[in-house]
Protein backbone atom coordinates (compact mmCIF):
# COMPACT_ATOMS: atom_id res chain seq x y z
CA UNK A 1 0.00 0.00 0.00
CA UNK A 2 1.84 3.05 -1.26
CA UNK A 3 0.87 6.67 -1.58
CA UNK A 4 0.77 6.21 -5.34
CA UNK A 5 -1.69 3.34 -5.21
CA UNK A 6 -4.05 5.00 -2.79
CA UNK A 7 -3.93 8.28 -4.67
CA UNK A 8 -4.78 6.55 -7.95
CA UNK A 9 -7.61 4.64 -6.33
CA UNK A 10 -9.08 7.77 -4.80
CA UNK A 11 -8.81 9.71 -8.04
CA UNK A 12 -10.54 6.84 -9.81
CA UNK A 13 -13.35 6.84 -7.25
CA UNK A 14 -13.80 10.53 -6.63
CA UNK A 15 -12.48 12.04 -9.85
CA UNK A 16 -12.20 15.79 -9.77
CA UNK A 17 -13.28 15.98 -6.16
CA UNK A 18 -9.81 14.91 -5.09
CA UNK A 19 -7.25 17.57 -5.89
CA UNK A 20 -3.84 18.90 -4.88
CA UNK A 21 -2.32 15.51 -4.31
CA UNK A 22 1.03 15.80 -2.64
CA UNK A 23 3.23 13.91 -0.23
CA UNK A 24 5.15 16.28 2.03
CA UNK A 25 7.49 14.26 4.24
CA UNK A 26 5.98 11.06 2.90
CA UNK A 27 2.44 11.71 4.09
CA UNK A 28 -0.19 11.53 1.38
CA UNK A 29 -2.03 14.85 1.39
CA UNK A 30 -5.06 15.72 -0.67
CA UNK A 31 -7.83 18.26 -0.82
CA UNK A 32 -11.50 17.57 -1.30
CA UNK A 33 -14.75 19.48 -1.10
CA UNK A 34 -17.02 19.64 1.87
CA UNK A 35 -19.72 17.74 0.00
CA UNK A 36 -17.34 14.85 -0.55
CA UNK A 37 -15.50 14.75 2.77
CA UNK A 38 -17.88 12.42 4.61
CA UNK A 39 -18.27 10.05 1.62
CA UNK A 40 -14.48 10.06 1.27
CA UNK A 41 -13.90 9.26 4.94
CA UNK A 42 -16.62 6.63 4.75
CA UNK A 43 -15.06 5.11 1.64
CA UNK A 44 -11.65 4.91 3.27
CA UNK A 45 -13.13 3.45 6.42
CA UNK A 46 -15.16 0.78 4.64
CA UNK A 47 -12.52 -0.12 2.06
CA UNK A 48 -11.74 -3.83 2.17
CA UNK A 49 -7.97 -3.54 2.17
CA UNK A 50 -7.21 0.04 3.22
CA UNK A 51 -9.27 0.05 6.43
CA UNK A 52 -8.42 3.65 7.24
CA UNK A 53 -10.59 3.63 10.32
CA UNK A 54 -8.84 5.75 12.91
CA UNK A 55 -9.29 9.50 13.09
CA UNK A 56 -5.99 10.69 14.51
CA UNK A 57 -6.55 14.38 14.41
CA UNK A 58 -8.93 17.04 13.22
CA UNK A 59 -8.07 20.69 13.29
CA UNK A 60 -8.50 24.00 11.52
CA UNK A 61 -6.21 26.51 9.86
CA UNK A 62 -6.93 30.10 8.91
CA UNK A 63 -5.54 31.60 5.69
CA UNK A 64 -6.94 35.14 5.63
CA UNK A 65 -5.27 35.98 2.31
CA UNK A 66 -6.72 32.99 0.53
CA UNK A 67 -9.85 34.73 -0.78
CA UNK A 68 -12.86 32.44 -0.98
CA UNK A 69 -11.03 29.67 0.86
CA UNK A 70 -10.13 31.33 4.11
CA UNK A 71 -10.58 28.34 6.38
CA UNK A 72 -9.23 24.87 6.16
CA UNK A 73 -10.23 21.80 8.12
CA UNK A 74 -7.49 19.21 8.26
CA UNK A 75 -8.21 15.54 8.94
CA UNK A 76 -5.46 13.09 9.72
CA UNK A 77 -6.70 9.55 9.32
CA UNK A 78 -4.74 6.40 9.95
CA UNK A 79 -5.06 2.81 8.88
CA UNK A 80 -3.80 0.85 11.88
CA UNK A 81 -3.89 -2.39 9.90
CA UNK A 82 -1.68 -1.14 7.07
CA UNK A 83 0.10 1.55 9.08
CA UNK A 84 -0.81 4.14 6.51
CA UNK A 85 -1.69 7.76 7.14
CA UNK A 86 -3.57 10.23 4.97
CA UNK A 87 -4.08 13.94 5.46
CA UNK A 88 -7.28 15.33 3.97
CA UNK A 89 -8.04 19.02 3.70
CA UNK A 90 -11.31 20.81 3.12
CA UNK A 91 -11.34 24.51 2.35
CA UNK A 92 -14.35 26.70 3.08
CA UNK A 93 -14.96 30.40 2.72
CA UNK A 94 -15.58 32.77 5.58
CA UNK A 95 -18.97 33.76 4.17
CA UNK A 96 -20.23 30.18 4.12
CA UNK A 97 -18.33 28.51 6.90
CA UNK A 98 -20.05 25.14 7.08
CA UNK A 99 -18.53 21.67 7.05
CA UNK A 100 -20.45 18.43 7.68
CA UNK A 101 -19.64 16.84 10.99
CA UNK A 102 -17.55 13.68 11.11
CA UNK A 103 -19.23 12.57 14.32
CA UNK A 104 -21.40 10.25 12.24
CA UNK A 105 -18.28 8.19 11.58
CA UNK A 106 -16.03 8.83 14.55
CA UNK A 107 -17.07 9.51 18.13
CA UNK A 108 -13.67 11.09 18.68
CA UNK A 109 -14.53 13.88 16.23
CA UNK A 110 -16.95 15.33 18.75
CA UNK A 111 -14.53 17.29 20.90
CA UNK A 112 -12.05 17.92 18.13
CA UNK A 113 -14.79 19.64 16.14
CA UNK A 114 -15.90 21.57 19.18
CA UNK A 115 -12.32 22.73 19.65
CA UNK A 116 -12.06 23.77 16.01
CA UNK A 117 -15.35 25.64 16.29
CA UNK A 118 -14.15 27.28 19.47
CA UNK A 119 -10.91 28.46 17.91
CA UNK A 120 -12.02 29.27 14.35
CA UNK A 121 -15.80 29.45 14.31
CA UNK A 122 -16.10 26.70 11.72
CA UNK A 123 -19.63 25.34 11.91
CA UNK A 124 -19.92 21.58 11.76
CA UNK A 125 -23.38 20.68 10.46
CA UNK A 126 -24.96 17.76 12.22
CA UNK A 127 -22.77 17.98 15.30
CA UNK A 128 -24.72 16.92 18.40
CA UNK A 129 -23.49 19.71 20.65
CA UNK A 130 -21.49 22.39 18.90
CA UNK A 131 -20.54 24.66 21.81
CA UNK A 132 -17.28 26.11 23.01
CA UNK A 133 -15.05 23.69 24.83
CA UNK A 134 -11.84 25.34 26.01
CA UNK A 135 -12.82 29.00 26.10
CA UNK A 136 -15.63 30.43 28.15
CA UNK A 137 -19.17 30.46 26.84
CA UNK A 138 -19.48 34.26 26.91
CA UNK A 139 -16.65 34.80 24.47
CA UNK A 140 -17.94 36.47 21.28
CA UNK A 141 -15.02 35.86 18.92
CA UNK A 142 -12.89 32.97 17.74
CA UNK A 143 -9.40 33.62 19.05
CA UNK A 144 -7.23 31.55 16.71
CA UNK A 145 -8.22 33.59 13.67
CA UNK A 146 -5.36 35.58 12.32
CA UNK A 147 -7.07 38.95 12.76
CA UNK A 148 -6.52 38.69 16.49
CA UNK A 149 -2.82 39.36 17.00
CA UNK A 150 -1.24 37.97 20.11
CA UNK A 151 0.13 41.29 21.26
CA UNK A 152 -1.35 44.74 21.28
CA UNK A 153 -0.44 46.29 17.93
CA UNK A 154 -0.60 49.84 19.25
CA UNK A 155 2.31 49.41 21.62
CA UNK A 156 5.32 51.19 20.24
CA UNK A 157 7.87 49.88 22.68
CA UNK A 158 7.35 46.41 21.27
CA UNK A 159 8.11 47.27 17.65
CA UNK A 160 11.40 45.69 16.85
CA UNK A 161 12.36 47.20 13.52
CA UNK A 162 15.96 46.20 14.04
CA UNK A 163 15.20 42.54 13.54
CA UNK A 164 12.60 42.93 10.84
CA UNK A 165 9.68 41.54 12.76
CA UNK B 1 -51.22 5.92 45.28
CA UNK B 2 -50.75 3.35 42.54
CA UNK B 3 -48.20 3.19 39.79
CA UNK B 4 -50.76 4.53 37.32
CA UNK B 5 -50.71 7.85 39.15
CA UNK B 6 -47.08 8.34 38.29
CA UNK B 7 -46.06 10.24 35.19
CA UNK B 8 -42.62 10.20 33.71
CA UNK B 9 -41.04 13.56 33.00
CA UNK B 10 -38.22 14.48 30.70
CA UNK B 11 -35.40 13.25 32.88
CA UNK B 12 -37.08 9.97 33.55
CA UNK B 13 -38.07 10.71 37.12
CA UNK B 14 -41.44 9.35 38.18
CA UNK B 15 -43.49 12.16 39.65
CA UNK B 16 -46.98 12.45 41.02
CA UNK B 17 -49.10 14.85 38.96
CA UNK B 18 -50.00 18.20 40.41
CA UNK B 19 -53.42 18.12 42.09
CA UNK B 20 -55.55 20.88 43.63
CA UNK B 21 -54.43 19.58 47.02
CA UNK B 22 -50.75 19.95 46.48
CA UNK B 23 -47.84 20.50 44.15
CA UNK B 24 -45.91 17.88 42.23
CA UNK B 25 -44.29 15.34 44.49
CA UNK B 26 -40.99 14.00 43.30
CA UNK B 27 -40.77 10.31 43.84
CA UNK B 28 -37.54 9.51 42.10
CA UNK B 29 -35.58 12.65 41.51
CA UNK B 30 -32.17 12.63 39.92
CA UNK B 31 -29.48 14.39 41.84
CA UNK B 32 -26.99 16.62 40.09
CA UNK B 33 -23.53 16.18 41.47
CA UNK B 34 -20.60 18.39 40.67
CA UNK B 35 -17.41 16.38 40.68
CA UNK B 36 -14.77 19.06 40.47
CA UNK B 37 -13.44 21.47 39.26
CA UNK B 38 -11.36 21.33 42.42
CA UNK B 39 -11.92 17.89 43.77
CA UNK B 40 -9.03 15.87 45.20
CA UNK B 41 -10.02 12.88 43.11
CA UNK B 42 -9.94 14.62 39.75
CA UNK B 43 -6.15 15.22 40.02
CA UNK B 44 -6.44 18.42 38.08
CA UNK B 45 -8.86 21.18 37.33
CA UNK B 46 -11.77 19.85 35.33
CA UNK B 47 -15.40 19.36 36.14
CA UNK B 48 -17.84 16.52 35.72
CA UNK B 49 -21.52 17.22 36.16
CA UNK B 50 -23.04 13.88 36.98
CA UNK B 51 -26.72 13.00 37.09
CA UNK B 52 -27.12 10.52 39.88
CA UNK B 53 -29.98 8.18 40.60
CA UNK B 54 -29.14 7.40 44.18
CA UNK B 55 -25.71 5.81 44.01
CA UNK B 56 -25.79 5.14 40.28
CA UNK B 57 -24.58 7.49 37.60
CA UNK B 58 -27.22 8.06 34.93
CA UNK B 59 -25.32 10.48 32.73
CA UNK B 60 -22.40 12.81 32.89
CA UNK B 61 -21.05 15.83 31.16
CA UNK B 62 -17.55 17.21 31.35
CA UNK B 63 -16.58 20.84 31.50
CA UNK B 64 -12.96 21.43 30.63
CA UNK B 65 -10.78 24.40 29.82
CA UNK B 66 -10.08 25.61 33.33
CA UNK B 67 -6.37 25.80 32.66
CA UNK B 68 -6.52 26.56 28.96
CA UNK B 69 -3.46 28.68 28.21
CA UNK B 70 -3.82 29.11 24.44
CA UNK B 71 -0.54 27.37 23.63
CA UNK B 72 -1.42 27.04 19.97
CA UNK B 73 -1.99 30.76 19.69
CA UNK B 74 1.12 31.67 21.65
CA UNK B 75 3.18 29.32 19.49
CA UNK B 76 2.28 31.30 16.39
CA UNK B 77 4.52 34.12 17.58
CA UNK B 78 7.41 32.26 19.06
CA UNK B 79 10.58 30.90 17.52
CA UNK B 80 10.92 27.14 17.74
CA UNK B 81 13.12 27.03 20.82
CA UNK B 82 10.65 29.04 22.83
CA UNK B 83 7.87 26.59 22.04
CA UNK B 84 9.65 23.79 23.90
CA UNK B 85 8.74 25.45 27.17
CA UNK B 86 5.08 25.35 26.15
CA UNK B 87 5.23 21.63 25.49
CA UNK B 88 6.63 21.08 28.99
CA UNK B 89 3.42 22.26 30.46
CA UNK B 90 1.13 19.93 28.57
CA UNK B 91 1.71 16.52 30.06
CA UNK B 92 3.74 17.68 33.02
CA UNK B 93 4.12 14.14 34.32
CA UNK B 94 6.36 13.23 31.38
CA UNK B 95 7.73 16.51 30.07
CA UNK B 96 10.81 15.05 28.29
CA UNK B 97 8.59 13.11 25.88
CA UNK B 98 6.78 16.31 24.94
CA UNK B 99 10.03 18.27 24.60
CA UNK B 100 11.81 15.71 22.51
CA UNK B 101 8.71 15.01 20.43
CA UNK B 102 8.63 18.67 19.54
CA UNK B 103 12.36 18.72 18.76
CA UNK B 104 11.92 15.76 16.44
CA UNK B 105 9.06 17.52 14.66
CA UNK B 106 11.26 20.52 14.00
CA UNK B 107 14.14 18.29 12.91
CA UNK B 108 11.82 16.56 10.47
CA UNK B 109 10.86 19.93 9.00
CA UNK B 110 14.45 21.15 8.81
CA UNK B 111 15.81 17.86 7.57
CA UNK B 112 18.33 17.52 10.38
CA UNK B 113 19.55 14.00 11.01
CA UNK B 114 20.47 13.35 14.61
CA UNK B 115 23.45 11.14 15.45
CA UNK B 116 22.89 7.76 17.06
CA UNK B 117 24.22 8.80 20.41
CA UNK B 118 21.69 11.62 20.64
CA UNK B 119 18.92 9.20 19.69
CA UNK B 120 19.95 6.75 22.39
CA UNK B 121 20.17 9.43 25.06
CA UNK B 122 16.73 10.61 24.00
CA UNK B 123 15.35 7.11 24.24
CA UNK B 124 16.74 6.76 27.76
CA UNK B 125 15.18 10.05 28.80
CA UNK B 126 11.85 9.33 27.17
CA UNK B 127 11.59 5.91 28.75
CA UNK B 128 12.44 7.34 32.16
CA UNK B 129 9.67 9.85 31.58
CA UNK B 130 7.28 7.07 30.64
CA UNK B 131 8.14 5.23 33.83
CA UNK B 132 7.53 8.31 35.95
CA UNK B 133 4.24 8.96 34.14
CA UNK B 134 2.99 5.43 34.72
CA UNK B 135 4.22 5.48 38.31
CA UNK B 136 2.07 8.48 39.04
CA UNK B 137 -0.96 7.00 37.35
CA UNK B 138 -0.75 3.62 39.05
CA UNK B 139 0.31 5.06 42.40
CA UNK B 140 -2.65 7.40 42.44
CA UNK B 141 -4.99 4.65 41.33
CA UNK B 142 -3.92 2.95 44.54
CA UNK B 143 -4.66 6.07 46.55
CA UNK B 144 -8.11 6.34 44.99
CA UNK B 145 -8.90 2.79 45.98
CA UNK B 146 -7.72 3.45 49.50
CA UNK B 147 -4.13 2.21 49.48
CA UNK B 148 -1.69 4.98 50.19
CA UNK B 149 1.37 2.81 50.72
CA UNK B 150 2.12 2.01 47.09
CA UNK B 151 2.01 5.64 46.17
CA UNK B 152 4.66 6.52 48.74
CA UNK B 153 6.86 3.61 47.69
CA UNK B 154 6.77 4.72 44.09
CA UNK B 155 7.25 8.40 44.69
CA UNK B 156 10.61 7.78 46.19
CA UNK B 157 11.68 6.21 42.90
CA UNK B 158 10.10 9.00 40.92
CA UNK B 159 12.31 11.35 42.87
CA UNK B 160 15.32 9.39 41.60
CA UNK B 161 14.11 9.83 38.04
CA UNK B 162 13.82 13.56 38.62
CA UNK B 163 17.39 13.60 39.84
CA UNK B 164 18.46 12.06 36.55
CA UNK B 165 16.54 14.80 34.73
CA UNK B 166 18.40 17.36 36.82
CA UNK B 167 21.64 15.84 35.70
CA UNK B 168 20.56 16.09 32.07
CA UNK B 169 18.98 19.53 31.96
CA UNK B 170 19.05 21.14 35.39
CA UNK B 171 15.29 21.09 35.86
CA UNK B 172 12.94 18.60 37.40
CA UNK B 173 9.36 19.09 36.29
CA UNK B 174 9.33 21.46 33.35
CA UNK B 175 12.47 20.09 31.83
CA UNK B 176 12.94 21.96 28.52
CA UNK B 177 15.17 19.07 27.55
CA UNK B 178 16.99 18.62 24.27
CA UNK B 179 17.96 20.91 21.45
CA UNK B 180 17.18 20.96 17.76
CA UNK B 181 19.66 18.43 16.41
CA UNK B 182 20.47 16.55 19.59
CA UNK B 183 20.77 17.04 23.31
CA UNK B 184 21.88 20.02 25.29
CA UNK B 185 24.57 18.03 27.08
CA UNK B 186 26.07 14.60 26.97
CA UNK B 187 25.28 11.88 29.46
CA UNK B 188 27.72 12.70 32.22
CA UNK B 189 29.46 10.03 34.28
CA UNK B 190 27.26 11.08 37.16
CA UNK B 191 24.12 10.71 35.07
CA UNK B 192 25.16 7.24 33.96
CA UNK B 193 25.89 6.31 37.57
CA UNK B 194 22.45 7.53 38.60
CA UNK B 195 20.70 5.67 35.81
CA UNK B 196 22.59 2.47 36.64
CA UNK B 197 21.66 2.91 40.27
CA UNK B 198 18.05 3.43 39.30
CA UNK B 199 18.09 0.31 37.15
CA UNK B 200 19.38 -1.64 40.13
CA UNK B 201 17.24 -0.11 42.88
CA UNK B 202 13.94 0.31 41.11
CA UNK B 203 12.99 -3.29 40.18
CA UNK B 204 12.75 -4.52 43.80
CA UNK B 205 10.50 -1.58 44.66
CA UNK B 206 8.35 -2.23 41.61
CA UNK B 207 8.13 -5.91 42.51
CA UNK B 208 7.03 -4.96 45.98
CA UNK B 209 4.43 -2.62 44.56
CA UNK B 210 3.11 -5.33 42.28
CA UNK B 211 3.02 -7.75 45.19
CA UNK B 212 0.93 -5.27 47.11
CA UNK B 213 -1.57 -4.71 44.32
CA UNK B 214 -1.71 -7.24 41.52
CA UNK B 215 -3.47 -10.03 43.38
CA UNK B 216 -4.75 -7.98 46.26
CA UNK B 217 -8.33 -9.02 46.91
CA UNK B 218 -9.56 -5.59 48.00
CA UNK B 219 -7.89 -3.86 45.08
CA UNK B 220 -9.19 -6.38 42.55
CA UNK B 221 -12.72 -6.04 43.87
CA UNK B 222 -12.49 -2.35 43.19
CA UNK B 223 -11.03 -2.45 39.70
CA UNK B 224 -11.84 -5.70 37.88
CA UNK B 225 -14.66 -5.16 35.38
CA UNK B 226 -14.90 -1.50 36.29
CA UNK B 227 -15.20 0.79 33.30
CA UNK B 228 -14.56 -1.72 30.54
CA UNK B 229 -14.38 -0.59 26.93
CA UNK B 230 -14.16 -2.73 23.82
CA UNK B 231 -11.30 -2.30 21.40
CA UNK B 232 -13.68 -1.19 18.66
CA UNK B 233 -15.31 1.45 20.83
CA UNK B 234 -11.93 2.63 22.08
CA UNK B 235 -10.71 3.10 18.52
CA UNK B 236 -13.85 4.99 17.63
CA UNK B 237 -13.22 7.27 20.58
CA UNK B 238 -9.66 7.88 19.46
CA UNK B 239 -7.99 6.05 22.33
CA UNK B 240 -4.26 5.57 22.04
CA UNK B 241 -1.50 4.45 24.34
CA UNK B 242 -1.93 2.21 27.37
CA UNK B 243 -5.68 2.76 27.50
CA UNK B 244 -6.10 1.45 23.96
CA UNK B 245 -3.69 -1.43 24.52
CA UNK B 246 -5.63 -2.41 27.64
CA UNK B 247 -8.62 -2.86 25.33
CA UNK B 248 -6.63 -5.34 23.26
CA UNK B 249 -5.36 -3.24 20.35
CA UNK B 250 -1.59 -3.41 20.04
CA UNK B 251 -1.02 0.02 18.56
CA UNK B 252 2.19 1.66 19.70
CA UNK B 253 3.82 4.52 17.78
CA UNK B 254 7.27 3.31 18.85
CA UNK B 255 6.76 0.15 16.80
CA UNK B 256 4.48 1.37 14.03
CA UNK B 257 6.43 4.50 13.14
CA UNK B 258 9.76 4.16 14.91
CA UNK B 259 11.43 7.45 15.72
CA UNK B 260 14.67 8.19 17.50
CA UNK B 261 16.11 4.74 16.69
CA UNK B 262 13.44 2.79 18.57
CA UNK B 263 13.83 0.07 15.96
CA UNK B 264 17.21 -0.81 17.53
CA UNK B 265 15.69 -2.04 20.74
CA UNK B 266 13.92 -5.19 21.70
CA UNK B 267 10.80 -4.78 23.74
CA UNK B 268 7.29 -6.08 23.95
CA UNK B 269 3.97 -4.31 23.71
CA UNK B 270 1.74 -5.51 26.52
CA UNK B 271 -1.93 -5.73 25.68
CA UNK B 272 -4.95 -6.27 27.87
CA UNK B 273 -8.19 -7.98 27.11
CA UNK B 274 -11.32 -6.37 28.48
CA UNK B 275 -10.15 -2.77 28.67
CA UNK B 276 -11.25 -2.41 32.28
CA UNK B 277 -9.47 -0.54 35.02
CA UNK B 278 -7.51 -3.59 36.08
CA UNK B 279 -6.20 -4.12 32.54
CA UNK B 280 -5.16 -0.51 32.28
CA UNK B 281 -3.32 -0.86 35.56
CA UNK B 282 -1.60 -4.06 34.48
CA UNK B 283 -0.64 -2.73 31.05
CA UNK B 284 1.01 0.28 32.65
CA UNK B 285 2.87 -1.92 35.10
CA UNK B 286 4.14 -4.11 32.31
CA UNK B 287 5.15 -1.09 30.25
CA UNK B 288 7.29 0.05 33.14
CA UNK B 289 9.20 -3.25 32.93
CA UNK B 290 9.55 -2.91 29.18
CA UNK B 291 10.82 0.64 29.56
CA UNK B 292 13.44 -0.61 31.98
CA UNK B 293 14.49 -3.15 29.37
CA UNK B 294 14.85 -0.43 26.76
CA UNK B 295 16.88 1.80 29.06
CA UNK B 296 19.21 -1.05 29.89
CA UNK B 297 19.76 -1.88 26.22
CA UNK B 298 20.28 1.77 25.31
CA UNK B 299 22.81 2.23 28.07
CA UNK B 300 24.70 -0.93 27.16
CA UNK B 301 24.78 -0.15 23.46
CA UNK B 302 25.31 3.60 23.86
CA UNK B 303 27.34 4.54 20.77
CA UNK B 304 30.33 6.80 20.90
CA UNK B 305 30.35 10.01 18.94
CA UNK B 306 28.74 13.41 19.03
CA UNK B 307 25.52 13.96 20.90
CA UNK B 308 24.29 16.64 18.53
CA UNK B 309 24.01 17.03 14.79
CA UNK B 310 26.18 19.31 12.77
CA UNK B 311 23.48 21.93 12.27
CA UNK B 312 24.98 25.23 13.40
CA UNK B 313 21.98 27.20 12.18
CA UNK B 314 19.72 25.52 14.72
CA UNK B 315 21.83 23.89 17.42
CA UNK B 316 22.79 26.34 20.15
CA UNK B 317 26.59 26.47 20.42
CA UNK B 318 28.21 25.56 23.76
CA UNK B 319 28.22 28.49 26.14
CA UNK B 320 31.99 28.59 26.64
CA UNK B 321 32.42 28.84 22.88
CA UNK B 322 30.02 31.79 22.77
CA UNK B 323 32.34 33.74 25.04
CA UNK B 324 35.47 33.08 23.02
CA UNK B 325 34.47 32.37 19.46
CA UNK B 326 33.05 35.01 17.12
CA UNK B 327 31.17 32.56 14.94
CA UNK B 328 29.58 30.85 17.92
CA UNK B 329 28.51 34.22 19.27
CA UNK B 330 26.81 35.11 15.99
CA UNK B 331 24.96 31.81 15.85
CA UNK B 332 24.01 32.05 19.49
CA UNK B 333 22.60 35.51 18.93
CA UNK B 334 20.70 34.54 15.82
CA UNK B 335 19.19 31.45 17.39
CA UNK B 336 18.26 33.12 20.66
CA UNK B 337 16.71 36.10 18.94
CA UNK B 338 14.85 33.77 16.62
CA UNK B 339 16.34 35.21 13.48
CA UNK B 340 16.63 31.94 11.62
CA UNK B 341 13.87 31.27 9.17
CA UNK B 342 12.51 27.78 8.80
CA UNK B 343 11.78 26.22 5.42
CA UNK B 344 8.22 26.21 4.12
CA UNK B 345 6.51 22.95 4.86
CA UNK B 346 3.86 20.98 6.57
CA UNK B 347 4.75 18.16 8.88
CA UNK B 348 3.00 15.80 11.25
CA UNK B 349 5.10 13.91 13.71
CA UNK B 350 3.85 11.61 16.43
CA UNK B 351 5.58 10.12 19.42
CA UNK B 352 4.31 7.65 21.97
CA UNK B 353 3.60 9.85 24.95
CA UNK B 354 2.73 8.68 28.43
CA UNK B 355 -0.95 8.62 27.49
CA UNK B 356 -0.80 7.76 23.84
CA UNK B 357 -0.04 9.23 20.47
CA UNK B 358 1.23 12.73 21.04
CA UNK B 359 1.16 14.44 17.68
CA UNK B 360 2.56 17.73 16.48
CA UNK B 361 1.07 19.21 13.33
CA UNK B 362 3.30 22.05 12.22
CA UNK B 363 2.71 24.33 9.26
CA UNK B 364 5.59 26.63 8.49
CA UNK B 365 5.26 29.50 6.05
CA UNK B 366 8.98 30.20 6.06
CA UNK B 367 9.00 32.61 8.96
CA UNK B 368 10.66 32.44 12.34
CA UNK B 369 7.56 31.09 14.07
CA UNK B 370 5.09 28.40 13.00
CA UNK B 371 2.18 29.55 10.87
CA UNK B 372 0.06 27.02 12.66
CA UNK B 373 0.94 24.51 15.32
CA UNK B 374 -1.53 21.97 16.54
CA UNK B 375 -0.94 19.52 19.34
CA UNK B 376 -2.73 16.21 19.18
CA UNK B 377 -3.20 15.66 22.88
CA UNK B 378 -4.17 12.09 23.66
CA UNK B 379 -6.04 12.76 26.90
CA UNK B 380 -8.12 15.50 25.29
CA UNK B 381 -9.36 13.01 22.75
CA UNK B 382 -10.02 9.98 24.90
CA UNK B 383 -11.50 11.82 27.85
CA UNK B 384 -14.70 12.20 25.78
CA UNK B 385 -15.46 8.58 26.47
CA UNK B 386 -15.64 9.08 30.22
CA UNK B 387 -19.46 9.51 30.54
CA UNK B 388 -20.05 6.39 28.49
CA UNK B 389 -17.56 4.43 30.57
CA UNK B 390 -19.01 5.42 33.92
CA UNK B 391 -22.68 5.12 32.99
CA UNK B 392 -24.46 2.84 35.42
CA UNK B 393 -21.55 2.60 37.82
CA UNK B 394 -21.27 4.16 41.23
CA UNK B 395 -19.48 7.38 42.05
CA UNK B 396 -16.58 5.57 43.68
CA UNK B 397 -16.12 3.53 40.50
CA UNK B 398 -16.23 6.66 38.37
CA UNK B 399 -13.34 8.08 40.33
CA UNK B 400 -11.33 4.91 39.83
CA UNK B 401 -12.09 4.94 36.09
CA UNK B 402 -11.01 8.56 35.77
CA UNK B 403 -7.86 7.84 37.68
CA UNK B 404 -6.97 4.86 35.51
CA UNK B 405 -7.53 6.87 32.31
CA UNK B 406 -4.75 9.16 33.53
CA UNK B 407 -6.27 12.42 32.37
CA UNK B 408 -3.69 15.17 32.83
CA UNK B 409 -5.31 18.59 33.07
CA UNK B 410 -2.42 20.35 31.38
CA UNK B 411 -2.63 18.08 28.37
CA UNK B 412 -6.42 18.20 28.35
CA UNK B 413 -6.58 21.96 28.05
CA UNK B 414 -3.26 22.93 26.45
Amino acid sequence: MTNQEVAQELVRQFGDYVTDLDEPFGLLTLTTTREQIIPLLQYLKDHKTYKVSFLTDLTGVHYPDNAGQEFCVVYHVHSLVNNFRIRIKVFVSEADIHVPSATVLYASANWMERETFDFYGILFDGHPNLTRILNMEEMDYHPMRKQYPLEDGTREDKIDALFGR
Amino acid sequence: MTTEDLSIDAVGARNTPATPEGPIQYVNELTTLNLGPTHPATHGIFQNILQMDGEKIVSGEQTIGYIHRAFEKIAERRPFYQITTLTDRMNYCSSPINNLGWMMTVEKLLGVKTPKRADYIRVIMMELARISDHLICNGILGVDTGAFTGFLYLFEERENIYEIYEEMCGARLTTNMGRIGGMERDLSAEAIRKIRKFLKDFPPVMKEFEKLFNRNRIFMDRVVDVGPITGERALNYGFTGPNLRAAGVDYDVRVMNPYSSYEDFEFEIPVGESGDTYDRFMVRNEEIWQSLRIIEQALDKLPEGPYYADAPDYYLPPKQEVYKNMEALIYHFKIVMGEIDAPVGEVYHAVEGGNGELGFYLISDGGRAPYRLHFRRPSFIYYQAFPEMCKGTTLSDAIVIMSSLNVIAGELDA
